[in-house]
């Protein structure tokens, strides 16, 4: 039998509620909106309940009665709890036991947007002044390793350069003769027209040592490397495995993000350079495939195309970019918070804050390079 | 030690407040540890012990007031003279804390490879030893993942061993334990404590624990944001006079004699 209640007003103002049937959760059973309407009636003073025909409940009852208590005091109607089961009883007596708290309701509202604009910025200027604190320390990390006082263990090192090195290569192979096959279509398209295709060699050559191998394998490393390290070191704040190294009168970032960045420093021109190579083999697969261009044809023109400047300018920007995915990386990883979720939110913003370092670097390079005729 | 010799201050706390931010956590602490002591550090959740035995340990700095140790005002030091008073202390974390890329073997022997110049052979011979103290003979190998929740607390107790520290800090180090095992725990820290004679710094609200272990302590308030008294708990629960103590000492049953007013926690 369904979950329902019959009501009866009494002359001197009394309200006798019968509950009946069985109260489930998931079932259909009167709302909170219902025993509004049972109190529109005028002239109701107080409640009784009987509940001898009430043949199950849950805690659904309970929050019917609840609300219907809660709208009850509002109006300035008493309600006699004594024909209810003894269990629902307690449990609605337990729900009030604790007044709720005033404040921490407010506190957890939301705020006006302009409140929230000013949030933000005051949020903004606080990460930028952490980001030039974290700049400030590895400075003095690295001016320690320069002493010779940096305490790390060299098997770390090793390790980093393990995973941002040659474990790192088949994505980056995938990446860049993909990047090298696209450059080298949407290129020679366009230069059929003036029967110029050749010139696929020196566009994709150029294109791939001057930015496309440094910025690609930016972007690679900063979603597989820069996020691994801030999944990491963020794992190691909430297990206090930080605390223990500082405990130990021991500077995490020496042992912990020093070998990183070196590792990724090492590493990054070379996988540049590897990159470069991929994305000239892309672009020769489109040009010796579709455009009748010949291997050592498109070879000779890729070479003469090349200067060392492209290629040396190429190899210094990937430098860069690992300092900025490593930096990013090992910087949401110790500034991470305790909790699993903040692991989460911390490998987020290693990758998204790298890449758009990345790209505002190249940006700026781009503009430099211009001015200086480079 | 010996009851009737006078007991040396170890840890002297005074004036101490501390906190995140502009929220105060704590004021005005004052308490002394002495040397040898197992010294509780008492009170219900987030009322700020951890904070305070960061605060201890060197791991965060306090708003204002002082934390000597012997003589010595800890956070007026350098960052490099207090990291080589850090050297001298141990600790275990609540979770253990191990490093999890490291085998048992490698987490105990990393402090002996910092600070001493002993060779590999000398080292191992040590953690062979400190893992036998705790139990865990014949584990050298193994890392933290591939061990219970209990052995890693008694790992994490070799390592913070492991220089034979003057200064044993623990966190809540029964969480999360059987009662067995947190016993056994309980004994093995008094057993450090007395082979050793390392002053224990103990955070916990495990009051089996307390009684059980500690002979110095202080309670932190919540409802007052500061001491609510310090001493011998067990002394602490007979002549106490703030009725929180004696709630927070017998769980809630005993209110205290000085007042019955509701203060919430």
């Amino acid at each position: 039998m369904t979950a329902k209640l019959e009501t009866r007003l009494e002359p001197d103002g009394t309200l006798n509620v019968e509950l009946m049937g069985r109260w489930r959760t998931g079932r259909k059973n009167p709302s909170g909106m219902d025993a509004q309407q049972l109190l529109s009636t005028s002239g109701i003073k107080r409640l009784q309940f009987n509940s001898r025909r009430l043949d199950g409940w849950d805690s659904s009852l309970v929050v019917y009665l609840s609300a219907l208590a809660e709208r009850c005091a509002a109006s300035g109607v008493d309600v006699n709890p004594a024909g209810l089961p003894a269990g629902a009883r307690r449990l609605l007596d337990l729900s009030r036991a604790v007044p709720p708290k005033a404040d921490a309701v407010a506190s957890h509202n939301k705020s006006s947007l302009l409140a929230r604009i000013g949030e933000l910025g005051l949020q903004a200027t606080q990460s930028v002044k952490d980001t030039l604190d974290f700049t400030g320390e590895i400075a003095l990390s690295v001016m320690r390793l320069i002493q010779g006082k940096a305490r790390f263990r060299m098997v770390d090192v090793l390790e980093a350069i393990q995973q941002c090195g040659w474990q790192a290569l088949p994505i980056v192979s995938l990446i860049s003769v993909l990047v090298g096959l696209i450059l080298a279509f949407m290129g020679a398209v366009q230069l059929s027209l003036f029967g110029a295709q050749i010139y696929v060699a020196n566009l994709v050559g150029i294109g791939m040592t001057r930015e496309m191998g440094a910025v690609m394998t930016g972007v690679i490393m900063a979603g597989r490397t820069g996020a691994a390290f801030a999944a990491n070191l963020g794992t190691m704040q909430v297990n206090e495995e930080i605390d223990a190294l500082q405990t130990l009168g021991v500077s995490p970032m020496d042992y912990l993000v020093i070998p990183r960045m070196a590792a990724l420093v090492l590493m990054m021109p070379l996988l540049c350079i590897y990159a470069d190579f991929m994305g000239i083999l892309g672009g020769m697969i489109v040009g010796v495939g579709a455009f009748d261009i010949s291997a050592i044809q498109y070879l000779t023109q890729t070479r003469g195309s090349l200067t060392i400047t492209h290629i040396g300018f190429g190899v210094f920007k990937s430098i860069i970019f690992g300092l900025i995915v490593a930096m990013c990386g090992c910087m949401q990883g110790m500034r991470c918070g305790r909790s699993a979720a903040a692991v989460g939110d911390a490998t987020t913003s290693a990758v998204v804050i790298a890449i758009v370092y990345i790209v505002v670097a190249d940006g700026l390079f781009a503009v430099l390079t211009n001015i200086m005729g480079i | 030690m010996t009851p009737t010799a006078p007991k040396q201050p170890h840890i002297t706390v005074s004036d101490l407040t501390m906190g995140y931010g502009d929220f105060i956590l704590m004021r005005d602490l004052d308490f002394t540890v002495f040397r040898g002591d197992v010294f509780a550090i008492m009170g219900g959740s987030g009322c700020g012990k951890s904070t305070l035995m960061r605060t201890l340990m060197g791991l965060k700095a306090p708003h204002t007031g002082r934390v000597r140790y012997g003589e010595v005002d800890f956070w007026s030091l350098g960052e490099t003279e207090r990291e080589g008073m850090m050297q001298r202390f141990g600790v275990l974390y609540q979770s253990g804390a191990l490093w999890s890329s490291m085998t048992l073997a490698e987490n105990v022997g990393l402090p002996l490879d910092l600070h001493t110049g002993l060779g590999r052979a000398e080292i191992d011979e040590i953690v062979r030893f400190k893992l036998s103290l705790v139990g865990l003979s014949g584990f050298e190998a193994y890392y933290p993942s591939e061990i219970s929740g209990g052995m890693r607390k008694r790992a994490g107790l070799a390592r913070a061993i492991a220089l034979d520290p003057e200064v044993l800090f623990f966190d809540e180090p029964s969480a999360g334990l059987d009662p067995v095992s947190a016993k056994n725990l309980d004994d093995l820290i008094i057993e450090i404590n007395q082979s050793l004679g390392a002053t224990v710094v103990i955070v916990t609200h495990e009051l089996p624990s307390i009684f059980a272990i500690a002979n110095n302590a202080v309670y932190l308030d919540t409802t007052t944001r500061t001491a609510g008294g310090s001493g011998d708990p067990k002394q602490m629960l007979e002549t106490a006079d703030n009725p929180n103590v004696i709630r927070f000492l017998t769980r809630g049953e005993e209110t205290g004699k000085s007042d019955m007013k509701d203060v919430g926690q």
